[in-house]
């Protein structure tokens, strides 16, 4: 196993083993699991093997997060520039991208050549949006990284899901304005995951599509543009599902429908509870305090992350954009979710089970202690939050 | 000319060459900059936060 090490001046000698390293290929073998479904379903003739990828993502991988733990694997800070550099981690990121191609297009051609349900065929709209979203956790991998062919590779996965203002927008818009009522894409207590979809996903469109007019204008071109890169992966999108529809019939058309709202509602869920309720704080001079590592809510479990090239190492990832999956790291004392993301998405589906699991320990956090003024409250819940949870010295409305 | 270098991932804005993808054109001063300038790479370090690097 290969093996980093630094003779470090004040520390001494350095040595670090990446024990996770072969296991990051769950994370590009990951979007090809319902193709097992599919598999298993030739094999038995049953249409409830097609449930098979969907069982998996939301009670096989919540059970592993419970029976398998936290992961106590973290490099140390001094060996994180030579991790960063050794290629392995970044191929597999790469060659991540057409396997989310290949999942659409094979699910595409089964629903447009056998005859299924119409419950069968939403569960694959469901299963495919549900690996799509998926991919939009590989753009997001991808996208935030400087050398331009890996921002290339994002807009071009970010076609499978329909999703192409996402890189743009989350890098210069959600990453500026994280954990503040201003960020469409940061949640706020009170706010069921419902009423957030629908001020994240128009939401987090504005600010991408007015991020990128303000470049364009900056290039004297007009917001109609093919350097327009929004615009480019649309187009791809376009040329993707247009062709699956002439191959395949009008089945597509239902079938991307729910595909790509379901991929979308993907994000959604990964950003309702990434930051749910926390608050940076303005500064005298107007400012918000600068994103720390208590803005975000983390999942340690080993099982998820090794699955989502460690997007649930969330607060390091604030801190250090750049930074590549295999380098982010573990902090005590961190915003911590009882379970990974997909079993905290599916908390969040039912909202009165998640404000009773989620807004106890927000304002337990040690940066919080019950001080509402720290906290990132839905205004049309502002009062019913502070009648029930008490009003606080210094919380103003 | 100088550099200007953003303290959290090392981006650096080089007044020479400016940033053509952000829509700088060479020789613009870093000072000319929007106010509301954000690190291209990271966006989590602002304009007033960058470092001088060389000139």
């Amino acid at each position: 196993m290969t093996s980093y090490t630094l003779d470090h001046p004040t520390l001494g000698h350095i040595e670090y083993r990446d024990r996770k390293r072969y296991l990051w290929l769950s994370s590009l073998f990951m979007p090809l699991f319902p193709m097992l479904g599919i598999g298993l379903f030739f094999v038995t003739g049953s249409q409830w093997a097609l449930a098979v990828p969907l069982v998996f993502s939301y009670g096989v991988i919540p059970f592993l997060d419970y029976a398998l733990g936290s992961d106590t694997n973290n490099p140390p800070e001094e060996i994180v520039p030579q991790l960063e550099e050794d290629r392995y981690y970044r191929v597999l990121t790469w060659l991540t991208v057409p396997m989310h191609f290949i999942v659409l297009i094979a699910i595409a051609w089964f629903v447009g050549t056998q005859s299924l349900t119409v419950w069968s065929v939403l569960a694959l709209a469901i299963t495919a949006g549900s690996y799509s979203g998926l991919g939009i956790n590989t753009a997001h991998e991808l996208g935030h990284k400087k050398p331009l062919f890996e921002r290339v590779l994002a807009r071009i996965v970010l076609a499978v899901p329909a999703y192409g203002h996402f890189c743009i927008e989350h890098n210069r818009g959600h990453h500026k304005d994280v954990a503040t009522p201003e960020d469409p894409a940061s949640s706020r207590m009170g706010e069921s995951i419902y009423a957030f979809a629908l001020r994240e996903i128009p939401g987090a469109f504005r600010r991408g599509w007015a991020v990128e007019r303000e470049r364009l204008a900056r290039l004297g071109l007009p917001v109609w543009s093919p350097r327009n890169e929004i615009l480019q992966s649309y187009a791809l999108s376009a040329v993707l599902q247009g062709a699956l529809i002439v191959a395949f019939g009008w089945i597509m058309l239902p079938f991307l429908l729910v595909h790509n709202i379901w991929a979308w509602f993907q994000l959604t869920s990964a950003n309702y509870i990434e930051h749910y309720g926390l608050l940076r704080q303005k500064e005298a001079n107007g400012r918000y305090e600068r994103c720390q590592p208590h803005h975000s809510w983390n999942a340690n479990y080993i099982f998820s992350n090794i699955v989502l090239f460690h997007l649930e190492r969330h607060s390091d990832h604030h801190a250090n954009p750049t930074r590549r999956y295999q380098s982010l790291r573990n902090f005590d004392d961190i915003p911590e979710l009882p379970n990974g993301y997909y079993g905290m998405y599916l908390l969040a589906y039912v909202p009165w089970l998640w404000y009773r699991v989620m807004d106890r320990r927000l304002l337990a956090l040690p940066h919080i202690r019950g001080d509402l003024s720290k906290v990132n409250i839905a205004p049309d819940k502002r009062e019913a939050i502070l009648a029930r949870h008490g009003q606080v010295a210094g919380v103003t409305a | 000319m100088a550099c200007f270098r953003c303290p959290g991932c090392g981006y650096t804005y080089d007044e020479s060459q400016g940033d053509a993808h952000e829509g700088y054109p060479p020789g613009t001063p870093f000072e000319d900059l929007p106010e509301d300038f954000v690190c291209p790479d990271c966006a989590v370090r602002e304009k007033g936060d960058f470092e001088r690097a060389r000139e």
